[in-house]
């Protein structure tokens, strides 16, 4: 199909007979249209994963599991506001296995996005643009984002 | 038929219609949110296990008040700046994504806003 445009194009472009001309560009047009009926945009499926876009993937979803999670901050620093029964029924809630299965997940992704986002400031500012620097930098932030979760549990 | 021409009508519609306003703020914020968040988290993670007037004494020292309220509004702002990208590349029916945008704005303020005065109401006493 490409070709063919190609060799239309030439021919509508260089063309003295004015109904040849007519002609070609009809033809060239219905070439046209008949590429637009191909899946033009290559949709997501079709690529491998690779480190460096399952990495920008995880920036927007850790980024909206976050400002989900901030539900809960909330819920938190209410009860502390509410008094020490409320605070202690918090804490159980928290302190539960799920509660802690959803707070590590919760934290994984803060220092996920904490560590990503220092890796888009240094993108924004023309730093690390490079493949080979993209995908160091890319493992750096996810041993760091593991450090870090791991440095606030024992902390915890 | 329009007078005006293709560069009049292209201006100021660009996919947030601001211009850089928004990426600067979500950079600025971005940038303030790491040591606020370092400082946030760890100190949470020491009040773990603590007993509950450990917790409330944690909210007396103005420094800590100052963190603990900035990095609440902080939080709160770059989110809302990130939620709003998220719903413009996603939603594409107009009516419907100038609804998700104002929900999604009000839920943000009213939750930001309920988490600072929790903490100013442990900072402070009712």
């Amino acid at each position: 199909m490409g070709s063919e445009l190609k060799s239309l194009r030439t021919r509508t472009a260089y063309v003295d007979n004015p109904v040849k001309h007519l002609l070609n560009l009809y033809r060239f047009n219905i070439c046209i249209m008949k590429t637009n009926n191909r899946p033009l945009s290559p949709h997501l499926q079709v690529y491998k994963p690779q480190l460096t876009s399952v990495l920008s993937i995880l920036h927007r979803a850790t980024g909206v599991v976050l400002a989900l999670g901030s539900l809960l901050v909330a819920y938190w620093l209410g009860a502390i506001a509410a008094g020490p029964e409320a605070y202690a029924t918090a804490n159980a809630l928290l302190g539960s296995w799920f509660g802690k299965l959803v707070l590590l997940g919760w934290t994984w992704a803060l220092f996920y996005h904490l560590c990503n986002g220092i890796r888009h400031l240094f993108w924004d500012s023309g730093v690390g643009l490079d493949i080979k620097t993209t995908y160091l930098s890319g493992k750096i932030v996810l041993a760091a984002s593991v450090v870090l979760t791991v440095l606030l549990w024992l902390v915890a | 038929m329009s007078l005006m021409t293709p560069l009049k009508k292209a201006r100021g519609l660009g996919s947030a219609k601001d211009g850089t306003h928004h990426w600067w703020v979500q950079r600025v914020t971005a940038i303030a949110l790491v040591p606020l968040t370092l400082w946030v988290a760890f100190c949470v993670a020491c009040m773990v296990g603590e007993p509950y007037a450990f917790v409330l004494s944690e909210f007396q020292s103005p420094f800590n008040i100052a963190m603990f309220v900035l990095f609440l509004f902080t939080a709160f702002y770059h989110a809302s700046l990130g939620l709003q990208v998220v719903i413009e590349d996603y939603v594409h029916h107009e009516g419907l994504k100038i609804g998700a945008l104002i929900g999604m704005k009000f839920a943000i303020v009213l939750t930001g806003f309920t988490a600072i005065f929790a903490v100013l109401r442990a900072a402070f006493g009712s």
